[in-house]
Formats: C-alpha cells, structure tokens, sequence
C-alpha cells in the first residue's frame, strides 16, 4: 500500500534543526526520500479503530517509585566526569558563546 | 563450552580462571575476521580471573560463576575498554561506572572480556550499522548477524564464550538469536536493571543475554535480574525460584505469521517445532491475533519518539565527541550530531521530531499509545486461554550483507514478529529450532505473559528433552 507522503526538503530541514541536526544538502535530500517511505509505511495504522481507546505509556503500571530522601554519594567523582568533556576551564565546562 | 563445562573444570582442578579466559581471549583472536567484537579487557580480566583464582585457592566463595568469561553488547557501560555504542559519538567514551548488570555478573565471579558489536545505539536488525563495520553471521560470512546485538549473537555461536549480553527493544537479541542459531532472552520489561546501558526507548528497553543452552540462560537472567534502585522501573522477583508459575499446557501458534509472507523454510521449521511441542505433551492450536500486523507501525512511532528524546542528551558538551572548528553553541550541537551519529539514528531522531510535534502529535503518537493498548488487551485476552504463544522469531533466515540496501522499511519488516511482545513488556525467548537447506539455522519465538518468564524455560527444556530421547 503506498500513500504517497512526500516529505520536502524545507520539511526536512525543519526537523533536522527540532533533532539539533546540521545535516549536508546530499544527506538532506537521501532523508527525505527515506522518512517519506517511513511515513509511508506507518500511516497504515490510520486503519485501525482507536476510538475512546485510553493510551499505554508504561506497560507494568508502575507509577511514581520513590526511593528514601537520604543523599547517595555517588561512585563516580566530580573530576572524574568532567574529565571526560573535551573543554573544561576552573571545574566547569567549556563551551562556545551562545549567541 | 557451557557455563557448566567451564564451572566443572574450574571445579574439578582442570582448569583456572585464568585459563579459561586465556581461552576465550584466543578464540576472540581466531574468530577476529567475523568482527562480533569491538575491542578486549584483557589485561583488567585477566587480573580478574587471578584474583578469583586466589580466593579458589584459599577455598572462599568465588560466586556461582567463578572464572567464567562473557562479553557485553557495546552499548553496556563496562570499565576496561571504551563504551562506544557502536557509534562516533562514544568512540572515546571511558565509562565512570558500569552497568548494574555487568556489576551484578562480576559480583557472581564471571568475567567481561571485552564488548560486542552492535548496530550503533542499536539502531537497526542487521549489526549493519555500526559506525565500524559490520559482523558477519557465525555460520556464513556473506551473510548479516542479525541485530542490534549481532556481535553478541555471533560471539555466542562461535563460542568464544558461553554467554554474552544484548539490548532488546523490539527484537534486537531475539533476531540475531535466530539468525545465528542460540538462544536469546528477552525479560519481562523490568526484570533485569538497564542502569548504566545507553537508553534507546525507555518504555521497551530491556536487558538480556544470548547463550547455548537454556540452563545457561535461565542462570545468567536468574544472576542478573532484580531490583535496582537506580532504574525504577525494576520488578522485584521475577526470576525468583521461589515465585510460583502456572505450568504450561495449552499453546497458541500465532496464524497470523504462518502464511506465504514467511520464508518456506522458516514456516516447515516452526511446523517442526510445533510437532515436537505436541509430542512433549502440550495441547497446541492456531489461534488468529488480527492486530499483531499492525504492531511494526505501532513500534515505528513509539520508538522513535522514545529515541529522539533519549538521545537528545549526545549535545558535544559534556561528554561524547565534539565537533571542531565551532563558532556557537547551536553549531556545536547541530554539527557535534551530524558527525557523531549514522543515518538511521538520524532517521530515528527525525521521525521522533515528526510524530511528536504539534499538529502531528495526536495523528501519530498518540494514536499509537492508543492501538497499544489494544495490542496488549488482545495478547491479555489470549492468555486468558493459552499459557503461551507461538511464532517463527524472524520472517527469514539471515540475509545477505547489504541486501535491504538503503530502504530502512524493508529493514524494518526483519522486526515484524517481535516487537509486539517488546510493546506489550512482555517476555519472550528464541530458541533454536533447525536449520534450513543452506545450512543456516532458524529460531522459534515463545512468548508468556508478564512475569511467567520461568515457563518459557521449562518449556524449552522440555521440548528440547523430548526431541533428543526420540
């Protein structure tokens, strides 16, 4: 069955910049190809009657588990974890200017 | 070898546990063209093993899996080689801790010797795409491993060690399993703690194992399982030898996937199977579950919603690569991404973005969560009457390397038969049950209700009795 989704390039784009994606013009272009057939594809469930059906987030009806409010120390040291960015500047995280 | 070969030796003097990873460390080496493996621990396991050979020596409690060595699927935060995902975004990526599944395994005395392969943040059925290359199917090398854990798989077939650990969220052990002849386990949703595995959908992700033999399986779920106050998601006992579950007698062979969409010689070995169950003494019937075609859509939406948030957090900042020569923050994210991930995780992100937004949100997602729920009623309402359900684990055997090509659908349709039990938390198992002409082996899919992860077991083995006493 084919519905015939077309996704654009413009729509592309938008979705890549929502993902946080600087995609390349040719890789743009493969995906939109590819998220059309994807689109394609799961549109077959519009055959499906959902009517006054309630949805299913989680499937073991666990909700809200708390733990006791005791601080853990963790294993793992403040060092150790920014040891592992690539930037670091007087115990914090470097990063380039926002705007 | 078995975890009970390797155990008995360790047990009986015959070997050390330095010995028996020494062993598996060669067979990773032999076996090196099949690419199952991304890199080794060797030097932290081989210490591992001394300092459990000490502790034998002095006649202390090594644990109930002393000296036995396994492999980790890449995605598993593990010490002693980097935790990579398969990916460019964690290629350098040195875990601070490891997951509770692997601590849980090194706590019972077994031993990581190094981290499987997988399709990267195990996206995808093939293992074909790993930022670095693809694994060739254990029992033909022009073929794919199957996956997401197709190095975990072919790991196990090759027998480099006895058991290995995979990631499952819509088929990825149950596939490969079959693909490559072992058997694979996928829990219960919230049997076994994903704390310290890369998260891909947080509302099917679940940790399993691959292994030759169903007692091995069932120890490792049964060593690996429990609470853990660091995934709150956890379920107390499920495999527990002390919960009581419902012995099995009456099993459903899911129709809907044995008819001509299915490989021929998948269908004759699943009717084989079937044979063999009635022999084995349980009452086996067709039953029709109308619904189960449209669980690939359901799972094509959920996850990707699902992954397009999990992986939001891979930004180039605080850990993972990042991108050079960067001016802003926003290109930092945008070109950190672009780099560090491969095209399906970016179709996955991009589909995610999709059905979560406004104006499509209620069309797509929601709509899923909805038909998921009467996916799982209608699997409620056949265990009312059956004790287990039936079905060929994959629609075919493994496929040549590079013969989806670049269709993601087509890929997609190798996971038809699995993800409704990863939709539903349900637990299911692939069991080897034959090969095919060409030699290449194919699995059968057991499926039970929550928490009656035991009778898939039993039934295994029994089946698996019956047919070798004939």
């Amino acid at each position: 069955m084919s519905y015939m989704t077309n996704v654009t390039l413009e729509e592309v784009q938008h979705l890549a910049t929502l993902s946080s994606l600087q995609l390349s013009d040719d890789e743009a272009t493969s995906l939109s190809r590819d998220i059309s057939n994807i689109l394609d594809y799961i549109n077959q469930l519009d055959e499906l009657d959902t009517e006054g059906v309630e949805p299913t987030y989680q499937v073991t009806d666990l909700s809200n588990v708390w733990r006791d409010d005791v601080a853990v120390d963790s294993s793992v040291s403040r060092e150790e974890l920014l040891s592992l960015s690539k930037d670091q500047l007087d115990n914090q995280v470097k990063v380039p200017k926002v705007l | 070898m078995t975890i009970n070969d390797i155990l008995s030796s360790i047990e009986a003097g015959k070997m050390t546990a330095r010995q028996a990873v020494e062993a598996a460390l060669k067979k990773a080496d032999e076996t090196s063209e099949y690419a199952a493996l991304l890199s080794l621990t060797s030097e932290r396991a081989l210490n591992r093993a001394d300092e459990i050979d000490a502790k034998l020596e002095k006649g202390e409690d090594a644990g109930r899996l002393a000296g036995v060595p396994f492999v980790a699927k890449d995605n598993f935060l593990a010490f002693g080689a980097p935790t990579t995902a398969a990916s460019k975004m964690l290629e350098n990526f040195k875990a601070p801790l490891q997951a509770t599944a692997v601590e849980k395994l090194e706590q019972a005395g077994a031993i990581c010797i190094g981290k499987a392969n997988l399709d990267a943040f195990a996206h995808g059925g093939s293992t074909e795409n790993s930022a670095f290359g693809p694994t060739s199917n254990a029992h033909d090398k022009t073929r794919v491993a199957g996956g997401s854990s197709g190095g975990s798989a072919v790991a196990t077939a090759l027998d480099v060690v006895p058991f290995t650990l995979g990631s499952d969220t819509g088929g990825s052990i149950r596939q490969p399993a079959s693909f490559n002849g072992v058997i694979g386990v996928k829990p219960t949703y919230g049997t076994v703690s994903r704390y310290g595995v890369v998260a891909m959908a947080s509302s099917t992700d679940t940790v399993g194992c691959f292994a030759k033999s169903v007692d091995d399986a069932e120890l490792v779920m049964e060593i690996m399982s429990g609470r853990d106050d660091k995934d709150m998601t956890t379920l107390g006992d499920v495999m527990d030898s002390a919960k009581a579950v419902k012995p099995v007698k009456k099993i459903g062979v899911i129709s809907d996937f044995m008819n001509g969409d299915v490989d021929n010689e998948v269908l004759k070995i699943t009717e084989a199977y079937v044979e063999k169950m009635k022999a084995a003494g349980y009452e086996v019937e067709p039953v029709s579950m109308p619904i189960i075609k449209h669980s690939l859509a359901m799972y094509y939406i959920i996850v990707p919603a699902e992954v397009s948030s999990n992986l939001a957090r891979y930004d180039g900042v605080r850990y993972g690569h990042r991108a050079e020569g960067i001016k802003t923050l926003a290109e930092l994210y945008g070109k950190s991404r672009d780099e560090g991930f491969v095209t399906e995780n970016k179709r996955r992100i991009m589909i995610g973005s999709y059905v979560l937004s406004s104006g499509y949100f209620d069309a797509y997602y929601m709509k899923a969560q909805k038909a998921r729920t009467k996916l799982i009623d209608k699997y409620k309402q056949l265990f009312e009457s059956y004790d287990l359900l039936v079905s060929p684990t994959a629609p075919t055997p493994a496929f040549k390397l590079g013969a989806t090509g670049d269709d993601p659908v087509q890929m997609y349709l190798a996971d038809a038969m699995v993800v409704g039990p990863s939709l539903a938390g349900l637990p299911a198992i692939s069991v080897p049950a034959g090969d095919t002409p060409d030699g290449l082996p194919v699995g059968v899919q057991l499926i039970g209700w929550r928490e009656t992860d035991r009778s898939l077991f039993a039934v295994a083995r029994k089946v698996e009795e019956v047919a070798n006493d004939n």
